[in-house]
């Protein structure tokens, strides 16, 4: 079979070589000609298939001509490259509705069904040329399935490693806010591997900006299990040898309850209620006061 | 025993003494830096001990459990002692092996480590005044 990488060329199939050149140009026409009743014929098997009902009969209009000429160019040009670009632009559009893979992949073999019996009921008489028509036709048209099944995988894949990198970059900020004092606020759910990643930061804050004292604020986290909280003591532990101790505020009444009931030690760790306590701990014991000006309105 | 030129060096600051680890040591060497510096306690009359392990990248369990002795030792002979200098990457690999420092003293460098003995010599009431 003809497997080769960009461009299908029939030249290297001695019985079908030369004819293989004139056949693909006829089939292309063919297919050409019929495009109208052809891409009918497709929507409605896709209508029956119950694929794509995200989409609105006039996207799945507009859209299936232009998957349909594309296919149609493959066959003729040979080189996906046009195709692929396509697919990843379709793929962007539909992901975000939620477009499932088998779905993409569903409507493009059943393109490669619809055009395949055209091509039986056109060549039906003349079985040794049909024969050669399909070796034509089928290389090609595995391989067009493939692209856009790949497109459309390595689009998605893409998605979520960007939605991973934002989730990485904003999760775990370390704030100076007054000198020697660091706040960490802990928004959303800790798996182990932001949790490794929240220690990391952390020590490599304490280092940059001398803190003695760091409040982590976990107000935001919605739960806790038994390794992160087990992390969360190996954290403070590890800010202790660097010098600095650890104030954790903001433990909800449900947190509370789950550490007490699968035993977390965490008599060592100094926690207090809401953040505003935890700051106020930390400046006592930096040796900070805040006093309010008389005269100063409650805003 | 090992001999030869000591790996650590052991200054004498006013009332306290800063040893420096400048390499990784092996158990001898730990060990000869535990006897030189509870030794050294005695001779200078010292109320503090900083022992600083900034220039190590990696602290293994025996390596701390001696620095855990050395800081009871050291009360013992009657000075503070407090580490300084532990490497985030070291702070972590040594809590994530479940080692800690014990109930030593830790701060973050030479002069956290200095402020610290200040503070906690002062509060003593009985400093050895050899400024």
């Amino acid at each position: 079979m003809n497997e080769d990488g960009t461009q299908f060329d029939t030249t290297d199939q001695p019985p079908a070589g030369q004819e293989g050149h004139q056949l693909l140009p006829q089939l292309v026409a063919h297919l050409r000609e019929h495009r109208t009743k052809l891409r009918q014929e497709w929507a409605t098997r896709i209508q029956e298939a119950h694929l794509l009902e995200a989409m609105t009969p006039q996207e799945m209009a507009t859209e299936t001509t232009s998957v349909y000429d594309n296919y149609v160019e493959v066959l003729e040009t040979g080189s996906v490259e046009a195709l692929q670009s396509y697919a990843r632009d379709l793929s962007e559009r539909i992901i975000p509705r939620g477009v499932e893979t088998q779905e993409v992949v569903g409507i493009v073999l059943l393109l490669r069904d619809v055009l395949a019996r055209s091509l039986f009921e056109k060549y039906q008489r003349d079985f040794p040329l049909l024969n050669r028509v399909l070796d034509a036709y089928e290389p090609a048209a595995n391989r067009i399935a493939n692209t856009v099944a790949v497109s459309f995988v390595d689009e998605r894949e893409r998605v979520i490693r960007q939605q991973q990198d934002a989730i990485r970059e904003l999760s775990t900020p370390v704030l100076p806010v007054r000198s020697r004092l660091l706040i960490l606020p802990i928004i959303g759910v800790l798996d182990s591997v932001r949790a490794r990643q929240l220690t990391e930061q952390l020590l490599a804050g304490i280092r940059t900006h001398r803190a003695k004292v760091v409040v982590i604020d976990i107000t935001g986290a919605p739960d806790v299990n038994e390794t992160v909280a087990n992390h969360l003591v190996r954290t403070v532990d590890a800010s202790r040898l660097m010098g600095a101790s650890v104030i954790i505020t903001g433990l909800s009444p449900k947190i509370a309850e789950t550490l007490v009931t699968i035993g977390v030690d965490l008599s060592k760790m100094n926690t207090i209620g809401d953040l505003q306590g935890g700051l106020e701990e930390a400046e006592r014991l930096l040796g900070y006061t805040v006093t309010r000006e008389d005269g100063a309105t409650e805003s | 025993m090992s001999s030869g030129p000591a790996l650590v060096s052991i200054l004498r600051q006013g009332p306290y003494l800063v040893a420096s680890v400048h390499t990784a040591l092996d158990d001898s060497e730990m060990v000869r830096f535990q006897h030189d510096l509870v030794e050294q306690i005695g001779q200078h009359r010292s109320r503090g001990v900083i022992i600083d392990v900034a220039a190590l990248d990696v602290l293994d369990s025996f390596g701390s459990r001696t620095l855990s002795n050395i800081a009871a030792m050291s009360r013992l002979r009657g000075a503070i002692t407090v580490i300084v200098g532990i490497q985030p990457e070291v702070a972590f690999a040594m809590v994530e092996l479940g080692m800690s420092a014990g109930p030593v003293a830790t701060a973050l460098d030479l002069e956290e480590g200095l402020d610290f003995l200040d503070n906690r010599v002062d509060r003593g009431g009985s400093t050895a005044g050899l400024a």
